[in-house]
C-alpha cells in the first residue's frame, strides 16, 4: 500500500483521521433506508410484471382490497399522466406501468396493509389481465430490421422526427481518414466483444418510509441524490418541489444504481390515500428484477498501429443495451474513448432498447465496456509488435491539448504518471511467481461538477459545523471535515460534517460521477473562505485595526505591526467566536456554485493470475490499483474507492451477469446465484496513488469514485491470455466460458 | 395471529418478547428489540449482513426463526463494545477505514470476532475463509482483511499481558 504522504505543506489534508460518522457505524446505531419506523406505519408490497412485455387488459383490485389489514392498494391510474416529453416521464412509467409492462418484474400495483405479511398476501391477491407482446430481449434482436417495439414511446434523441424506435441515440465521430490509416498501418487488429447486464450490487435494498399529510410527502430514504429523489418524487406524484421533503437516511452502496428512484413516490401515494405513514422496502430479488442494472454491450474495435508503436487509427461500433427505457450509453460509451492520441478514429455508438429491467449507472457508467474492448486490442497489438505494453501506451497516451473522441481537448491529465508509476512499482518489476501471468490495462473516467451548496456555521466555542448536500457513500464527510480545518486552520475534530435534508441546505446534485469531493468540497472550502473574511473583520474590530492589515494565519488573525489580541498574541478563531455577539453576532457563511472543471481521473492496474486448465476458474493471485486521485484529502478512502473499484471490476470480468431465460425472465436473481467476489476470491489490492493535482479545484482534488472499475475486464482477459493464448471476448470470463475457449485451442 | 413468548439473553442481558412462529430472528432483534445494527441484506442467508452469534457460534439471523431461540444466548453488534470502549475490532475497522458505506459493517464485525473467538492468530488466508459468508461491495475486502489482523494482534498483546 503506497500513499503520497501529504506530498504538500498541508496540515490537514492528505492525513488519515477517523471518520467522524465512524462509531455509530460500527456500534450498529447508524441508521439506513431500513431503519426508521414511525408510529403506525403500514408496510408495502409490490405486484410485478411476470412478462418481460405486455399489455396490462385489465387490473382487478377487489379482493386485494377486502384483504385483512389491507389499507390502500394504488395502481398507475392513481398517478397524474405525464406528457412523455416530460422529463421524468420515462422515471414514472418505471416506478409503475401505465397500459404495457416492459420487462419481466416491472410493478403493475403496489399495497400497504397493517403487516409485511398482509402486504404480500393482498399483493398476490391483486388480479392482472395481460395480453402478451413480442419482447426484444437482445441489442442484435432489438436492432434487427423489423423489430417490434421494446417500448412505443421512444424515439431517437438528437434526430430528426420519426417514427418510435428501439434506438435511444444513435452517435458518429470522426477525425482524420481512418480508412487510408488503415490501409497505411503496419498492423491492424481487429475484434468482437461482448458484455451481460451487471448489477450494482449494493448490499443495502432500496428502501424509503414515506408519512404523506397536509398535503406533503415527507420522505426517508436512502439515495445518492435527496434532491433529486426530491424533484422525481414530485413529478411522479405532480406536485410542486415543496410539496416533498426529503431527509437522507446512511445510504448501504449505491455505486450510481440510487440515483433515481422507484419506491418513494409510490410510498407517498400509498401513504395519501391510507392516511398512514407507509415504509417500502425492496427484497433481494426485487432489487435485481426491479432495479436498473448497467447496460449490456456488443462491440467490434478495429485498430491500427506502425511497427514502431504509434497507434494511428480506431474505428469502433459499440451498442450497448440498457432496457426498457430511453438512455445515453452509447453516447457515454463514445465520451469514454480517451486514453491515446489516435489521430485517426471513427466511433459508431448505438442505445438500444430491450425487454429488460431499465439501466442505471453503474459506476463509470459504459467505460468499462469500451475499455474492456479498446484495451485488450491494444494488448493484442503490444504482442504483435512485441513491445511492453506500458511502453506501447506510454508512446499513445493522452496529455493535456490531446482530444478525446467527443472533440473535447484533455486539460493536465494524469495518464503518463500512471503508467509510469505502474512500471516502477514492486509488481511491476517482479517477475510474476511461478505458475501466474500477468497482464495490464488502462481506465479514464471524465468525472463532472455539477452544482453544490455548503453552509458553515462556527459555533461560539470556535468549533465548526460544515453542513453539504452530499450523501456521504464512502467517507465523504471526512473529506468535506478535512477541507474545512485546512482552510480555517481549525482541528479536523473540532469539525462536524452533516449532510442535512432538501429544507435545511442548498440545492445539491447527486454524489455521482466523482463529483462529491471535487465539487461539494469546493463550496465548503468557498464557504471557509468567506468565513475568513469575517473572522478578519471581527479580528479587526477586536484589535482595532484596519481589516486590511489583518492575516490569517494557521487558524488565528494577525496583525503585523500590530500583534493580535490584547496580549499582542494571535486572535485564534475560539476567541474570536467567543466574542461574537459584541462584534456582530454568530459567524455563518454559505457557498453554492455550479463547479466547472472537473478534474479526469486515469487508472492503470495490473494483475497477475493462475488459470486452471481442467476447470476454467481464474484465480488473482497479485493486483496492483495505480490512479491519479489529483489530490487524495483522506487517502484511506482514496485507496478504499480504488480497492472496491477494482473488486467490483474482478467480479463483472470473472463471475457477474444477468441470466435470462428464453422469455426474458432473470433466472438468478439473488446473491447465491448472482455471485459478487468474496474475501476468499481475492488477493490483498495494491493501490499507488498518483497526485497530479487539477487547477480547477483549490486543493487539486480530481474525484476518485468513477474510474477504478474502468481497467480491471482487460486486464484480467490480458492475464488470461498471457497465461493461456486464449484471448476471450465476452464476458464474464466465467469457469465454462474460460473452459470452452481452452478447449477449443 | 398467535405469538409465542420468548425467553433468551441478548448482548448479555435477559430479556423477553413476543413473536409469531414465522417470524426470523433478525426481524425480531429489529422490530420487536429495535436493535436494528443486524442489517438484511437479502433476507436469503447469502450476504451476512444479518450475522450474529448464537451461543457464541455465527449465525444468519434470517435463516433463524425467532422461536428457535429461546433459552439461547444471542450477541449482535450492539454487545460487541464494553459501553463506550470499543472491541478492538472495532477500533481497527475505524483507524484502517474498512468500512465505506458501512451496512455490511455489523456482520464483519460479528463474524471476525467469532472467527477470533474460535482462532486467535488467524492466517490471512484463514480470514479470508472465516469472512468468505459476508458480503461487501464498497471496500474489496482488503482494509477489512487487515483490520482483522491488526486487531488480532491487540488481542493477542492484551490477553498475553493478562497471564
Amino acid at each position: 500500500m503506497t500513499a503520497t504522504e501529504n506530498s504538500t505543506n498541508y496540515k490537514w489534508v492528505g492525513t488519515r483521521p477517523i471518520r467522524h460518522d465512524g462509531f455509530d457505524k460500527v456500534v450498529g446505531k447508524a441508521r439506513f433506508g431500513a431503519d426508521l419506523d414511525l408510529p403506525g406505519q403500514l408496510h408495502g408490497a409490490f405486484v410485478r410484471s411476470p412478462h418481460a412485455h405486455a399489455r396490462i387488459v385489465s387490473i382487478d383490485t377487489s379482493a386485494a382490497e377486502a384483504m385483512p389489514g389491507v389499507k390502500a392498494v394504488v395502481t398507475g391510474a392513481d398517478f397524474p399522466a405525464l406528457d412523455p416529453t416530460h422529463p421524468n416521464f420515462d422515471t414514472a412509467v418505471n416506478c409503475m406501468a401505465r397500459g404495457e409492462v416492459y420487462y419481466h418484474g416491472h410493478a403493475v400495483a403496489a399495497v400497504a396493509a397493517t403487516t409485511n405479511a398482509e402486504a404480500k398476501a393482498a399483493a398476490a391477491a391483486v388480479k392482472v389481465e395481460y395480453e402478451a407482446l413480442p419482447a426484444v430481449l437482445s441489442i442484435a434482436d432489438s436492432m434487427a430490421e423489423g423489430a417490434p417495439l421494446a417500448n412505443p414511446n421512444n424515439y431517437t434523441k438528437f434526430a430528426p422526427p420519426g417514427d418510435p424506435s428501439n434506438l435511444a441515440t444513435i452517435t458518429n465521430l470522426a477525425r482524420g481518414d481512418v480508412d487510408q490509416a488503415m490501409a497505411d498501418a503496419d498492423v491492424v487488429v481487429e475484434m468482437s466483444f461482448d458484455c451481460a447486464h451487471v448489477h450494482q450490487g449494493y448490499i443495502e435494498p432500496h428502501a424509503c418510509v414515506v408519512d404523506y399529510g397536509d398535503g406533503k410527502a415527507n420522505v426517508w430514504c436512502s439515495s445518492q441524490g435527496h434532491f433529486r429523489v426530491r424533484s422525481m418524487t414530485a413529478d411522479v406524484l405532480g406536485v410542486d418541489n415543496s410539496k416533498v421533503k426529503v431527509v437522507p437516511a446512511e445510504i448501504g452502496g449505491g455505486f450510481g444504481g440510487k440515483t433515481t428512484v422507484y419506491l418513494e413516490p409510490i410510498a407517498a401515494k400509498l401513504s395519501e390515500k391510507s392516511g398512514k405513514p407507509v415504509k417500502l422496502l425492496m427484497t433481494r430479488e426485487e432489487v435485481l428484477r426491479g432495479s436498473g442494472p448497467a447496460p449490456s454491450a456488443e462491440l467490434r474495435i478495429k485498430i491500427g498501429a506502425t511497427n514502431d508503436g504509434e497507434l494511428t487509427a480506431i474505428d469502433g461500433w459499440m451498442a450497448y443495451g440498457v432496457g426498457a427505457f430511453s438512455d445515453m450509453a452509447g453516447l457515454i460509451g463514445a465520451m469514454s474513448v480517451a486514453s491515446y492520441k489516435f489521430p485517426n478514429l471513427r466511433m459508431e455508438t448505438y442505445t438500444a432498447l430491450t425487454n429488460t429491467p431499465k439501466s442505471a449507472a453503474y459506476r463509470a457508467p459504459s467505460a468499462p465496456h469500451a475499455a474492456w474492448a479498446i484495451e485488450s486490442v491494444v494488448d493484442e497489438i503490444a504482442t504483435e509488435l512485441g513491445m511492453d505494453p506500458i511502453d506501447l501506451r506510454l508512446k499513445n497516451a493522452a496529455v493535456e491539448g490531446d482530444l478525446t473522441a467527443m472533440g473535447m481537448p484533455h486539460p493536465r491529465v494524469g495518464l503518463v504518471e500512471c503508467l509510469e508509476a505502474l512500471k516502477a512499482s514492486d509488481h511491476y518489476q517482479s517477475e510474476p511467481a511461478e505458475g501466474t501471468s500477468r497482464g495490464m490495462a488502462v481506465g479514464f473516467w471524465f468525472n463532472i461538477g455539477e452544482e453544490s451548496s455548503a453552509t458553515v456555521n462556527l459555533n461560539e466555542d470556535g468549533t465548526a459545523n460544515v453542513i453539504t448536500g452530499s450523501p456521504d457513500i464512502g467517507g465523504s464527510r471526512a473529506s468535506m471535515a478535512l477541507m474545512a480545518a485546512e482552510t480555517l486552520g481549525i482541528d479536523v475534530y473540532s469539525i462536524t460534517p452533516i449532510v442535512a435534508d432538501t429544507e435545511s441546505v442548498g440545492f445539491t446534485d447527486v454524489t455521482e460521477g466523482s463529483r462529491a469531493t471535487f465539487a461539494t468540497g469546493k463550496a465548503v472550502v468557498e464557504a471557509c473562505e468567506d468565513l475568513i473574511e469575517q473572522l478578519k473583520a471581527r479580528a479587526a474590530t477586536i484589535m482595532g485595526v484596519d481589516v486590511g492589515e489583518v492575516a490569517w494565519v494557521d487558524g488565528a488573525a494577525v496583525s503585523p505591526g500590530h500583534g493580535g489580541g490584547e496580549g499582542g498574541d494571535p486572535l485564534t478563531l475560539a476567541q474570536i467566536t467567543a466574542q461574537a455577539k459584541r462584534t456582530g453576532g454568530p459567524l455563518a457563511a454559505t457557498a453554492s456554485l455550479n463547479a466547472a472543471g472537473a478534474g479526469p481521473s486515469f487508472a492503470v492496474h495490473c494483475a497477475d493470475l493462475k488459470v486452471d486448465e481442467e476447470t476454467g476458474e481464474v484465480e488473482i493471485v497479485r493486483y496492483t490499483a495505480v490512479q491519479d486521485a489529483g489530490t487524495a484529502i483522506h487517502p484511506s478512502y482514496v485507496e478504499g474507492q480504488m480497492q472496491g473499484g477494482s473488486v467490483q471490476g474482478i467480479g463483472w470480468a470473472l463471475n457477474e451477469e444477468y441470466i435470462y431465460s428464453a422469455d426474458g425472465a432473470m433466472e438468478n436473481a439473488s446473491f447465491l446465484d448472482y455471485r459478487i467476489p468474496v474475501a476468499s476470491d481475492l488477493p490483498l489490492i495494491e493501490t499507488i496513488i498518483v497526485e497530479v493535482p487539477n487547477p480547477a479545484h483549490p486543493y487539486g482534488v480530481r474525484g476518485v469514485g468513477e474510474t477504478g472499475i474502468v481497467p480491471p475486464m482487460a486486464t484480467i482477459g490480458n492475464a488470461v491470455k498471457a497465461a493461456t493464448g486464449v484471448r476471450m471476448t465476452s464476458l464474464p470470463m466465467s469457469p465454462p466460458k474460460v473452459l470452452k475457449k481452452l478447449n477449443e485451442r | 395471529m398467535s405469538r409465542t413468548h420468548i425467553n433468551c439473553i441478548v448482548n448479555g442481558e435477559p430479556i423477553d418478547f413476543l413473536a409469531a412462529d414465522a417470524t426470523s430472528l433478525l426481524d425480531a432483534l429489529r422490530d420487536e428489540l429495535g436493535l436494528i445494527g443486524t442489517k438484511e441484506g437479502c433476507g436469503t442467508g447469502d450476504c451476512g449482513s444479518c450475522s450474529v452469534l448464537v451461543d457464541g457460534k455465527l449465525n444468519c439471523s434470517c435463516l433463524i426463526l425467532a422461536p428457535e431461540v429461546e433459552g439461547r444466548e444471542i450477541l449482535t453488534v450492539e454487545g460487541i463494545a464494553d459501553g463506550d470502549q470499543l472491541h478492538p475490532l472495532q477500533q481497527t475497522f475505524l483507524e484502517g477505514a474498512a468500512l465505506q458505506c458501512g451496512i455490511c459493517t455489523p456482520g464483519f464485525l460479528v463474524a471476525a470476532k467469532a472467527l477470533l473467538d474460535a482462532n486467535p492468530d488467524p492466517t490471512e488466508t484463514e480470514i479470508r475463509y472465516g469472512l468468505a459468508g459476508n458480503l461487501c461491495r464498497c471496500t474489496g475486502y482488503d482494509k477489512i482483511v487487515r483490520a482483522v489482523q491488526e486487531a488480532a494482534v491487540k488481542l493477542n498483546s492484551t490477553s498475553k499481558q493478562g497471564v
